[in-house]
């Protein structure tokens, strides 16, 4: 009796699959989810088609050189400027925030997961949640009222400068590398930890010797990751470093970035002129970094190993 | 007189407010092979975890009672776990190899404890792929990720690993749970040449496995120890009613 009941919804289930209604819902779906994914590649095509029809530009129309607009300084709107302050002053922030921002990252990221979880669990990750989540500005508002006359009053210069950049900039992306740093750690089986204290480690040894080298593929990704948030980041950092379209000579010295230059610049030109068109440059120059950063975060990552 | 690598008696333990293990009262005699055997949940693997207090890492445990290993009570608080775990080696249920070289997986031990210079890492490991019956399997890629072998042989790495520290202890948490037959058999064999050098504890559900490799065997219930005595008296001549309906198959 039992089977032949089986055997019966058996036949229900084949005969309402097979039903016209259910074949339109099929199809429906599969519409909705292809043309989701079409628009998000058409998207993503289009602004690089865009940027980089507009960014050429530059070098053809008005037949800037390649070269001496990446290596040269000088920026006045012709030409003959050249964005390499700008390029510097972007890697000089980036790096100069990650190398703020990893250890203290990183370092939280331990202490959350293996040394204080159910502290670091319950405090730590909602503040660092709350931390993603405050708008540039804000990042920004704060530091130009406390960071720059902060470090106008003790390290010298105007305050504003690559150095507040680099505070302002590692402080925003901090929650980011914390919270991937985390996740990584935490994926790292248990299994090999029981291992590690099973042999006489201690849980620092175990830290380093064991979990760190395990989860350092998805630590780097975390690192990266930062980074390209700080080579794009254009409001907090314009801010606070003082706009000035030199080169900087010191970590105290005012200096520019690509994006800050970008927002700066773009109200006072005249679309077609060829200021305008050095601005599309330096977007393209943005765009073409953040595909680097992309392909880095790929190589890294295919390293993982747990 | 018989030596005993342990000496344990009225041990507690607790997780949080429930109860895992009731007065155990056990001697584990040296270079033998003890076998621990009951159904799932019964504080086996518990048991065996307090004896390299791995099982202080469990949040809310509470261990009471005595547990003298070589004479020391390793539940004092002056004795440090670190120095106690490279004393007595693990092996876990999964083999868990770390995802570095061999080498590096055999010499993990030996580098914890600071020892740097790369001939004497060199003979040691070598030693100990030997004695764990892998050496020839993977003696021409030491430096190839253990991860890339297969389950048996990752265990047997583990095991390995465990022996390079010289300990004088292994314990074995259903070393064999996750293999197949053939690897099986293979641990089985390695166990049965270690006890010549150490003293070997081991949790398995497998009974088969128990009268095959033990020289005595603890039948745990409930967090008790039901009987313990020689592998050929409880299985062929058990004095408790549950220890036979037990290995009888009549439960568990």
């Amino acid at each position: 009796m039992d089977n032949a009941q089986k055997t019966e919804t058996n036949n229900h289930r084949l005969l309402k699959k097979n039903g016209s209604s259910s074949k339109r819902n099929e199809s429906r779906g599969k519409v909705l989810v292809y043309s989701s994914a079409a628009i998000v590649i058409i998207a993503t095509l289009a602004i690089t088609i865009f940027l980089g029809y507009k960014g050429i530009r530059t070098f053809f129309v008005f037949d800037v050189n390649v070269w001496n607009f990446l290596t040269t300084t000088g920026w006045d709107g012709t030409e003959n400027s050249g964005a390499f302050s700008f390029i510097f002053g972007s890697f000089a922030v980036t790096f100069l925030a990650a190398l703020v921002a990893a250890p203290l990252g990183i370092g939280s990221a331990i202490f959350m997961t293996e040394i204080a979880k159910k502290w670091g669990q319950k405090v730590l990750q909602p503040v660092i949640e709350i931390l993603v989540g405050i708008p540039s500005v804000v990042y920004g508002l704060i530091g130009v009222t406390v960071i720059v006359p902060l470090l106008r009053d003790n390290v010298g210069g105007l305050g504003f400068s690559l150095l507040a950049g680099m505070i302002v900039v590692g402080v925003m992306i901090l929650p980011t590398i914390t919270s991937i740093s985390a996740d990584a750690i935490k994926a790292i089986p248990q299994d090999i930890k029981d291992a590690s204290y099973g042999l006489g480690a201690t849980r620092w040894q175990t830290i380093y010797k064991v979990i760190i080298p395990a989860a350092l593929p998805s630590l780097m990704t975390a690192i990266v990751l930062g980074m390209a948030r700080a080579f794009g980041e254009a409001l907090a950092v314009q801010m606070v470093i003082g706009n000035v379209k030199g080169l900087p000579e010191s970590i105290i010295d005012q200096a520019a970035t690509l994006t800050s230059i970008i927002t700066l610049d773009m109200p006072h030109t005249t679309y077609g002129s060829v200021h305008n068109s050095l601005l599309w440059s330096l977007g393209l120059f943005l765009l073409i970094m953040s595909y680097v950063f992309i392909i880095i975060i790929r190589v890294v990552s295919s390293r993982r190993k747990v | 007189m018989e030596k005993h690598s342990y000496e344990i008696e009225n041990l507690n333990l607790w997780y949080g407010s429930s109860q895992a293990l009731h007065e155990i009262k056990m001697d584990i005699p040296s270079n033998q092979v003890t076998a621990i055997i009951g159904p799932s949940g019964c504080g086996k693997s518990t048991f065996l975890k307090a004896l390299n207090r791995m099982v202080e890492m469990v949040p809310g445990v509470k261990v009471a009672g005595n547990i003298k290993y070589n004479g020391d009570d390793i539940l004092s608080s002056k004795y440090h776990p670190e120095e106690l775990r490279t004393k007595v080696g693990m092996v876990f249920q999964h083999p868990n190899p770390f995802p570095k070289s061999i080498y590096d997986n055999v010499a993990f031990g030996a580098r914890v404890k600071g020892i740097r210079k790369k001939a004497v890492l060199d003979e040691m490991v070598e030693k100990s792929l030997k004695r764990a019956a892998i050496w020839d399997e993977v003696k021409d890629r030491l430096n190839k990720n253990a991860m890339g072998l297969s389950g048996g042989q990752q265990q047997r790495i583990c095991i390995a690993r465990a022996i390079a520290n010289e300990p004088d202890v292994v314990l074995m948490d259903e070393p064999t749970s996750a293999l197949d037959p053939i690897s099986t058999l293979r641990v089985e064999e390695l166990i049965q040449q270690l006890k010549e050098h150490y003293t070997i504890v081991v949790v398995t559900h497998n009974m088969q496995q128990a009268s095959r490799i033990s020289d005595r065997t603890a039948f745990f219930l409930n967090g008790e120890i039901i009987e313990y005595a020689q592998t050929d008296q409880i299985f062929s001549n058990p004095k408790d009613r549950r220890t036979e309906d037990y290995i009888s198959g009549r439960f568990g």
